[in-house]
């Protein structure tokens, strides 16, 4: 129990591991830790970054959807529309055809009718022109009475 | 301890035993600086060693990409002081950081060493022809006031640095008691530098005192335990009586052993936080 030499020495080697740490343990030690956290704090501000980003890129997405289909929407009430006049188109035209060609058939008919009449009436004012030759036993010169013959078709 | 009943040592010659140092000489006198402890400095630098041997080579091998268990273990160490200190000590200092860690970890090695059996060390000295060992360097008063001689000089010198001279000399004739009136000043100047010359060197002398009585003290209960069961050898296990004797010693060990743990902890932790805030009171300004 005594104080001797071990004090000199003690604080001697209590300099020189002080002096060890201060110059090379604690720099080694500290820089990486410093650098490990400034990096850690830049990864952190990337990854906020990149949610800003996916948020902003989600709500561009969002919008160019929403515009996407206000435009698919129009298309198609467009093609509707343009499907709706089309037929209403096709009907109208087909209506007005089948209109004409009634009308067309009706004429001919018509015209038919009217052929048949008049090819009748010729044959019966043939015939009652022979009938009033037989009767007058005399042969009427078709051509000499074809006024006759025509007052009389027009008359039946 | 020799376990044999006819070279059983009585308790006073086992204790004077434990409390002496291998020296070179038998010491003369309180101070007798041409004596040397030598297992008190043996441990010492074997334990400083020890503390920058581990530091430098998880040191090494640090990265700063994703550290691993060594590594954290002893960035955490580095982080705790380097917060605590950051802390207390409001100047720029590359000093005070590194020396607290210093302290911390080297006198957290020291008090570890109470922990080995007590008569562990000692034998195996013995065994090769080396007739006293001290194992724990905290409970030689060398050690502990190396230690904080060493900050006591590095206290003067942050003062003198800081505040110069005469600045650091003032502070002893205007503290704690300060007037506004300079006659008064003078007249309360005397009273004040006995006051704050004694709370000065008090501080190097509390710092080395407080860990080597509490060491000291741990190391002297681990001795009494092992009074306990100094006598009778294996003979001794023959009766109940020696078996309860012997069981008993082992429960005390256990349990102060535990509870010294935490006094080393402690102690070391002590140590170097005093260290700290002696040195920020030394850098700082008392206007």
């Amino acid at each position: 129990m005594n104080i001797n030499l071990t004090l000199i020495i003690q604080m001697i080697v209590f300099a020189i591991l002080v002096w060890i740490t201060m110059r090379f343990l604690w720099p080694m030690i500290l820089g990486p830790m410093e650098e490990r956290s400034r990096k850690i704090a830049l990864g952190l501000a990337a990854a906020e970054k990149g949610q800003q980003d996916l948020a902003q890129a989600e709500r561009k997405a969002d919008a160019v959807m929403q515009e996407a289909r206000e435009r698919a929407h129009q298309i198609i009430e467009q093609a509707q529309r343009r499907a709706n006049e089309l037929l209403e188109h096709a009907k109208s035209a087909a209506s007005a055809e089948g209109q004409r060609l009634l009308a067309a058939a009706q004429q001919q008919i018509e015209l038919e009718a009217t052929q048949a009449r008049d090819s009748l009436r010729r044959d019966i004012a043939q015939l009652a022109v022979e009938t009033a030759a037989k009767l007058l036993e005399r042969e009427i010169d078709a051509r000499t009475h074809a006024d006759l013959i025509e007052k009389l078709v027009a008359q039946i | 301890m020799v376990p044999s009943a006819a070279t059983a040592p009585t308790p006073n010659e086992y204790i004077v035993h434990h409390i002496t140092y291998l020296t070179n000489a038998a010491p003369r006198g309180l101070v007798d600086f041409s004596v040397v402890n030598y297992d008190s400095v043996f441990f010492s630098v074997l334990l400083g060693a020890l503390f920058v041997g581990t530091f430098y080579t998880a040191a090494r091998r640090a990265s700063d990409g994703v550290p691993g268990k060594f590594q954290n273990f002893v960035e955490l160490l580095v982080e705790k002081v380097d917060s605590q200190v950051k802390d207390l000590f409001h100047g720029q200092s590359k000093l005070i950081a590194p020396l607290a860690l210093t302290i911390f970890c080297w006198v957290l090695l020291f008090n570890l060493l109470d922990l080995l059996p007590l008569d562990l060390l000692p034998d195996a000295a013995n065994a090769v022809g080396f007739g006293h060992l001290r194992v724990v360097p905290s409970t030689d008063l060398n050690i502990v006031f190396g230690l904080s001689l060493t900050v006591f000089l590095l206290i003067i010198f942050y003062s003198v640095q800081m505040k110069g001279l005469v600045g650091f000399l003032a502070e002893f004739a205007l503290n704690p008691l300060r007037l506004s009136h300079p006659l008064g000043q003078a007249l309360v100047a005397p009273f004040n530098i006995v006051v704050e010359f004694a709370s000065f060197l008090a501080r190097p002398v509390s710092l080395a005192l407080r860990l080597y009585g509490n060491m000291f003290a741990g190391e002297m209960v681990f001795i009494l335990i092992a009074l306990l069961t100094l006598s009778g050898g294996f003979a001794r296990l023959a009766s109940v009586g020696g078996w309860g004797l012997t069981l008993v010693s082992m429960v005390l060990g256990v349990v102060w052993s535990l509870f010294d743990l935490f006094i080393g902890a402690l102690q070391a932790f002590i140590f170097a936080l005093l260290t700290v805030v002696y040195l920020s009171q030394a850098s700082e300004h008392h206007d």
